[in-house]
């Protein structure tokens, strides 16, 4: 399993991180991923992020609810199993509404829960690794990523210069499942 | 917040002459109906030219007095965010009185003329022998509808112009301190509360009751009056959206951007859908239990000549709507907005026109042109009051507590 290595700033003030990940852009690094302990208007717009396709994969799991739904009961009501209610003739779409409506929102509800979990790479027993554990407290961490050519000193000048107040260099087993902090400390960090 | 901001609106010379062209169709569309239907002898005939400006009217009325509940509502809410905007609701909603009046009018000449053709219940003669109607006497009775639709228009106005005197009293003398701000936020919330409750007892529930659907006197339906309030909410937001692009294309409301735009966008979107869930939810329930009595409402309306505009509203009234303004994009988008604003009012005033006229034209939909000469007249007086409204005080509240809230506001 290939180790990568990154290179991560603790900044203590969002005041200070906004325009630490617009420098940080402009000078060309990139930003893995900055963790911070609660959501932060903008900070997508100032990553740079594409909007998440989250709700495209919405709109076609409650699609696929409402063909399901009115699949299944025209099939089970008019072929399969055709009964005469109150005299209503055995395809009555305004009865089934309700029902199809309903799973329309069952269908996107969960099928958006589990891609959200996808997205977000979150699974039952997955300790995420967000570098510093203060991230989940009071402090934003930003992760630099590198390459072989990437020049340590600099980056770590560069992000002590934009207001770090701690800054580190991590390394991490790629994956989707990227670094799992119980584990890689002990097995991968080179010393 | 910079000082260059166009805080005056200065009303542009095209767009005064478009609602004085406006209200002149509205004037000759009524004087065609009078001359061809109104001055008929046949009540039937004469009854069509009042159908139409009972309609026009109280559509027209309810939908600009949902700008000031969504204002109260929000208020309520202590929502901050409308507030860049919330000078063009409170213009919208000084139309209320002019219409209110227009109204009062129309609904005082049909209850007492001696045409009954659309209010069955004003014709003594025939709730006598009427056993339903006359179960009903108290509450669909002359006396009761009048003073009911005085204290309503009466209440909306009186309450409207308090809230909209709060709004304009920051203007020149700004808030010194916390304390005063929270003094200033408590008064208003209190008369917000006022006007909602106000809101509830009649938009909400008695109103739509007695103004439209005693037109069908002896039908009812519980659900009536909620629809018809989410059918004028939802145009009621669109109107907003067109005037607050209006305004945006002509250089005005720097501080309303994008976000802004995409909330009043969601609320298009969002109650599209509740407007549907109450059709629906009124309309299959009376068709699961098929009683006569209730089906008799949907019969000239799901099944009888109505029945293309029945089902043309609920294609632009709920699969347009929850199409077209789902992605977030278009919530953004100027010129989608203006077309789905646009497209709602009209699918909502065809909403009005499928309630009123099957009652007194249940064989036939009468000739719809005159009508839209109608509305269009009403278009153009909401364009001319509002937009004089609107240079009555400056285009930001700037000095409401809330501002920042709303400066900075981010979906």
């Amino acid at each position: 399993m290939a180790v990568k290595k990154f290179i991560t700033g603790n900044f203590y003030d969002e005041e200070v991180l906004f325009p630490a990940v617009k420098k940080a852009r402009r000078a060309g690094y990139r930003i893995h991923e900055v963790f911070t302990p609660f959501p932060i208007h903008g900070l997508d717009k100032a990553m740079g992020l594409r909007d998440t396709s989250l709700h495209t994969a919405g709109f076609i799991y409650g699609i696929t609810g409402t063909a399901t739904a009115v699949g299944f009961i025209t099939w089970a009501l008019t072929v399969d199993w055709a009964i005469n209610f109150g005299g209503k003739p055995f395809f009555s779409l305004p009865a089934w509404i309700p029902i199809t409506f309903e799973l329309t929102v069952l269908f996107a509800s969960v099928g958006m829960v589990l891609t959200f979990c996808y997205l977000c790479q979150l699974a039952p027993f997955v300790k995420k690794d967000h570098f510093n554990p203060r991230s989940t407290d009071d402090t934003f961490v930003m992760a630099l990523e590198t390459t072989d050519k990437t020049n340590e000193e600099e980056v770590i000048a560069f992000l002590n210069n934009i207001g770090a107040k701690e800054v580190s260099v991590e390394y991490r087993e790629t994956g989707w499942w990227l670094g799992r902090y119980d584990k890689d400390r002990k097995v991968f960090h080179k010393d | 917040m910079s000082s260059s901001i166009r805080e005056q609106f200065v009303i542009p010379k095209r767009y005064n002459m478009i609602a004085v062209a406006l209200m002149v169709i509205g004037v000759i569309a009524i004087g065609a109906l009078y001359i061809t239907h109104g001055a008929s002898k046949d009540h039937h005939e004469s009854a069509r030219f009042w159908a139409s400006l009972l309609q026009n009217s109280v559509y027209f009325l309810l939908v600009v007095n949902a700008s000031m509940f969504f204002i109260c509502a929000t208020t309520l809410a202590w929502g901050g965010w409308p507030l860049v905007f919330r000078r063009v609701p409170e213009a919208i909603s000084a139309v209320v009185p002019v219409i209110g009046v227009i109204c009062f009018a129309i609904l005082m000449a049909i209850t007492f003329g001696d045409n009954h053709t659309i209010y069955h219940w004003t014709d003594a003669e025939h709730v006598k022998h009427d056993e339903i109607l006359d179960h009903k006497s108290g509450f669909l009775s002359k006396g009761f509808f009048t003073v009911m639709t005085i204290l309503t228009i009466g209440l909306w106005s009186l309450l409207g112009w308090k809230m909209r005197k709060l709004s304009r009293s920051l203007d020149n003398n700004p808030l010194p301190g916390i304390e005063e701000g929270k003094k200033y936020i408590w008064k208003n919330t209190v008369w917000a509360a006022l006007y909602l409750i106000v809101f509830a007892l009649t938009v909400m529930s008695s109103i739509p009751w007695l103004w439209l659907m005693s037109i069908d006197a002896h039908w009812y339906s519980t659900m009536y009056s909620w629809y018809t309030f989410a059918s004028t909410f939802v145009a009621g937001m669109a109107l907003i959206a067109l005037f607050v692009v209006f305004l945006k294309n002509n250089g005005y409301l720097e501080l309303t951007n994008d976000e802004h735009l995409h909330d009043i966008g969601k609320f298009m979107f969002a109650f599209s859908v509740f407007w549907t869930y109450l059709w629906y939810s009124q309309f299959m329930l009376i068709w699961y239990a098929n009683i006569p009595e209730e089906t008799v409402y949907f019969k000239p309306r799901a099944e009888g000549p109505y029945s293309g505009i029945f089902w043309m509203m609920f294609i632009i009234n709920f699969i347009a709507p929850l199409l077209i303004l789902m992605r977030r994009g278009s919530k953004r988008n100027y010129t989608t907005i203006t077309f789905m604003a646009l497209l709602i009012i009209f699918g909502h005033w065809l909403d009005f026109y499928q309630m009123v006229f099957p009652g007194p034209s249940p064989d036939h939909v009468p000739m719809i042109l005159y009508d839209f000469g109608v509305a269009l007249g009403f278009v153009g007086l909401i364009m001319f009051v509002t937009g004089r409204a609107l240079t009555k005080a400056p285009l930001l509240a700037k000095n409401h507590p809330f501002i920042k809230e709303s400066v900075i506001h981010h979906t």
